[in-house]
């Protein structure tokens, strides 16, 4: 009914209803709030991508022309702490997550509006200890803080980044309980919970991870800016500190933020693989319940990053066993969207394409991390460039590719305009092919023996690092195209209908953009989610 | 014989006893991998394919059967990977219960790990740096420590590293196969010249080899140097042999078991020994008094390693002399108990290492 219809100037909803500066930066609104992330995480990738620039650069020699030792080891630390402290946990949840959970359950707002606004401020505060980090001399610990080099050598500012980590923490903390108020008390009704779209179950799992593991990393670095600050000793030898604690206590948080990174991407590749193909989710309580499962057990494989630390080797056996585990479930959603195809009517549009991209290499993740897990494959592989592709093929490839597939779908119902379907394929593409072209010969660098961190290597590892560096020029551009079409739609997009794609969630049963309340009336629900037999026939757009 | 860089291949060379076995496990872990993705990728690609939306094609109609859902083939992919999986779990598991064992007759050296350089010292006396010579076809053992930070002493085409921590001992070993010359990574970052934390293992025949330790460093062998810094800091005025002095007697302790004085028990290693120097209030043998001063800042690493040589070379639980595979048929003591750990074939006595501060006690 709403489809294709005529551009009305001026129809009121939430960008255009306040104007003026303070009307952002005061807002209650979950959608205003959402953009505010949108633009500083936008921000934050950005500067991580320069880092990452640095990094390509320095190493496609294998002597260490372009950097010196100390400045190319603050790059690649700026590099890890702005990409996954700044940009990846922050990414999903607190934009498309931000702006969706409500609209998806059928409310005006998220529980505590004034603490979602509390919780960007605290994210901006975090970052400004880190952008202070960079401007006054950087760190360079590695984004891992590992003791007691960070309390105790390090010549970097490590308690400014540590604080700043820190206090970001905080942030995650009020977005996840957020969520999980918003989720259990304000679903429309008739909204039970196995009505819930497997967005709105991917952020509930990432909720809970963020409330329960970011407190432990808080603490932790907290600790590692009392012993470097005051020498009380915790983890340095030399003040009767135990050195090995802190990984303990890192990768506590640490790998379940893997999840928190992870997980959400889950949740937006769920929603476009079944609209894009017309179909109810292939398995919806079984890729529901999986990333409860995987909730549950990241949290109990943290030490799977310690199996070379000194480590008991039956601490090693049970953690080996667990990892092997926690794959299951991520292995468990893969097939089932393979399957949600299976007897569809599949478009190929651009989320869709993210989303085929990010199936393609998340398995790839996914599967090297499976060698990871495996005691005796990873005394050799930990600590190279193996780990570094791996954990790239499940940020970049998946973390990175969800929250595109996510953008380029929700783009139209945020901010009411189509982008070129031309451009958007071909930087689609080009992140595909960049990607694999920059990462694949690192699972090779890594076996070879090359370790991670190296500023210079010898000469028999120069061939796949060129590989790697041209690929991130590939990468690089194709990331570099959607900042410029995204933008460019704002002004001279096609205005987009309510639901140009022909999805099913309630988002889609408002305008676009929605009004600041969201909805005229509240909606009520009385079908089971995706129903696609009810929706009207798509208008092709774009 | 010098570190040529290769030309291009995927794999390193395969020069310890752990390589074969770990290539064989990665072979395996590649081919279900990719089995997976390109069975992911080809279903992907079909799908699109075959089911894509024709023109005119109208609303979906709906659906409610086995294509949004079966428990069967939930089931079949969830058993399926983790039966394959349960298999490199345990593959993965014994190749590292083999690698955490080391042999008891292996050589052992001692590594040292500083900011930015790899020390290493054989039990002989010989000390090199950023340089390891061992034989080939002989477990080595290196029992490595850190000064500063924590280091990693990976070896790729050995296919084994390990953690060097400050404040313990941990341990790595492996039995060279090939002779040649190959790099020795720092792999745990440690700061500004971590790239430059690198080194190189020569695996030497064992007549190279033997050559090689006759240029010894004509300070004596590791445990001669630890008794004369036994004598220097005042420890053999309390630990006297026969058990009646103010400290416990060290002869034949290593490797046994203790009572301490708070009712709990330990077994004597390296880092027993360590922590008992640096910090003697931490566990006190049962009936001793808390005497003794601590030795912190007055003892480097290399110092405690050649203590703890030392201490080992007054015999163990089994009563044979812990270096006694370096030492010559003549020696005495050999000659008395007569329980040799080691095959004959081992008994390649550098000339550095004739005799040892055992016989001259007695």
């Amino acid at each position: 009914m709403i489809t294709a219809s005529p551009p009305v100037k001026e129809t009121k909803n939430y960008l255009n209803n306040e104007k003026g500066i303070k009307s952002w930066l005061l807002t209650g609104d979950h959608k205003r709030i959402a953009i505010l992330y949108l633009i500083s995480v936008t921000a934050f990738f950005a500067l991580g991508g320069v880092f990452a620039s640095l990094i390509r650069l320095e190493l496609a020699t294998p002597a260490g022309d372009l950097l010196e030792s100390n400045q190319y080891n603050k790059v690649f630390t700026m590099h890890g702490i702005l990409m996954v402290f700044f940009f990846l946990i922050p990414s999903i949840p607190a934009t498309l997550g931000n702006f969706l959970i409500p609209m998806m359950i059928g409310a005006k707002d998220l529980a505590f509006p004034k603490i979602n606004l509390l919780s960007w401020y605290i994210y901006i505060v975090g970052g400004i200890f880190t952008l202070y980090v960079l401007l006054t001399g950087g760190v360079d610990t590695g984004w891992t803080f590992y003791t007691p080099f960070s309390t105790s050598y390090s010549n970097g500012y490590v308690i400014a980044a540590g604080l700043g980590i820190f206090i970001n923490g905080f942030s995650s903390i009020l977005t996840g309980l957020n969520f999980i108020v918003t989720i259990h008390r304000m679903r429309a009704p008739g909204l039970t919970w196995f009505r819930l779209p497997l967005f709105v179950w991917a952020h509930y799992a990432t909720s809970a991870i963020m409330i329960l593991g970011t407190p432990v990393v808080a603490v932790t670095l907290f600790l590692v800016v009392l012993e470097r600050g005051f020498h009380i000793g915790f983890f340095d030898p030399a003040y009767g500190g135990d050195p090995v604690l802190f990984q303990h206590l890192f990768w506590f948080y640490s790998h379940p933020a893997v999840y928190i990174m992870i997980l959400p991407s889950m949740g937006v590749i769920s929603e476009v693989i079944s609209t894009f193909s017309s179909k109810k989710p292939f398995g919806y309580t079984f890729i529901a319940f999986s990333s409860v499962a995987i909730a549950v057990f990241g949290f109990l494989v943290w030490g799977h990053h310690l199996f070379v630390a000194g480590q008991s080797i039956y601490a090693g056996l049970v953690f080996s066993v667990l990892s092997y585990i926690v794959a299951i479930p991520s292995a468990i959603k893969v097939f089932n969207w393979a399957a949600t195809m299976y007897k569809g009517q599949v478009r190929l549009e651009t989320p869709m394409l993210y989303a085929l991209g990010f199936i393609g290499l998340f398995t790839v993740g996914g599967l090297t991390g499976i060698f990871l897990s495996s005691l005796g494959m990873d005394v050799h592989l930990t600590d190279t460039y193996f780990v570094v592709a791996h954990f790239h093929y499940v940020m970049v490839g998946g973390a990175l590719l969800g929250y595109l597939a996510g953008i380029h779908f929700w783009w139209p119902k945020i901010f009411g305009r189509m982008y070129s379907s031309v451009w958007s394929k071909v930087s689609a593409a080009l992140v595909f092919v960049g990607f694999n072209l920059t990462f694949f010969p690192q699972f090779l660098l890594g076996y070879m023996g090359m370790p991670r961190r190296y500023h210079v290597y010898p000469p028999e590892f120069q061939v796949f690092n060129v590989l790697s560096s041209a690929g991130a020029s590939v990468l690089a551009l194709g990331l570099i195209l959607p900042a410029i079409y995204l933008t460019w739609s704002l002004k001279h997009g096609e205005i987009a209908s309510a639901n140009p794609w022909g999805a099913t969630g309630l988002e889609w049963q408002t305008a676009s953009p929605p009004i600041t309340e969201n909805f005229e009336v509240t909606p009520v629900v009385t079908t089971e989610a995706y129903d696609y037999s009810t929706q009207q026939e798509v208008v092709h757009v774009g | 014989m010098t570190l040529e860089p290769k030309s291009f291949q995927l794999f390193p060379e395969q020069a310890s006893n752990f390589a074969p076995t770990v290539d064989a496990l990665y072979t395996y872990m590649v081919v279900v991998s990719a089995f997976f993705s390109l069975l992911v990728a080809f279903l992907i690609v079909y799908f699109a394919v075959k089911y894509r939306k024709r023109p005119g094609q109208g609303i979906p109609a709906p659906v409610n059967d086995h294509s949004i859902g079966s428990m069967i083939l939930e089931i079949t992919w969830s058993v399926i990977p983790l039966g394959l999986s349960l298999v490199m779990f345990a593959w993965g598991a014994s190749i590292m219960f083999h690698e955490s064992r080391p042999p008891k007759d292996a050589l052992s050296i001692y590594v040292t790990g500083k900011r930015w350089m790899w020390k290493i010292q054989h039990l002989e006396g010989a000390r090199e740096i950023n340089e390891l010579h061992v034989p080939v076809d002989r477990d080595v053992k290196l029992t490595m420590t850190s000064e500063d930070v924590i280091h990693d002493f990976f070896v790729p085409a050995f296919r084994t590293k390990a953690d060097v921590l400050p404040g313990r001992y941990t341990t790595e070993w492996f039995r060279p196969t090939k002779v040649g010359a190959y790099h020795i990574f720092c792999a745990e970052y440690c700061g500004t010249k971590h790239s430059g934390m690198i080194g190189t293992v020569y695996v030497l025949s064992a007549a190279d080899y033997d050559a090689w330790l006759a240029h010894g460093s004509g300070e004596g062998s590791l445990a001669e140097q630890g008794e004369s810094l036994f004598n220097q800091l005042g420890c053999a005025n309390c630990h006297v042999k026969d058990g009646h002095g103010r400290a416990p007697n060290l002869y034949g302790a290593f490797g046994t078991k203790v009572d301490l004085s708070d009712g709990t028990s330990v077994r004597i290693d390296e880092s027993y020994i360590r922590e008992s120097v640096l910090y003697p209030q931490a566990k006190i043998v049962a009936g001793y008094d808390r005497i003794m001063p601590t030795f912190k800042g007055l003892i480097s690493d290399e110092g405690m390693l050649k203590l703890i040589e030392y201490i080992k070379s007054l015999g163990n639980e089994n009563g044979a002399n812990a270096p006694a595979r370096n030492l010559s048929m003549e020696s005495p003591d050999l000659q008395k108990t007569g329980t040799m750990a080691v095959p004959m074939s081992e008994m390649k006595a550098p000339a550095a290492a004739k005799t040892t501060s055992t016989e001259k006690k007695q």
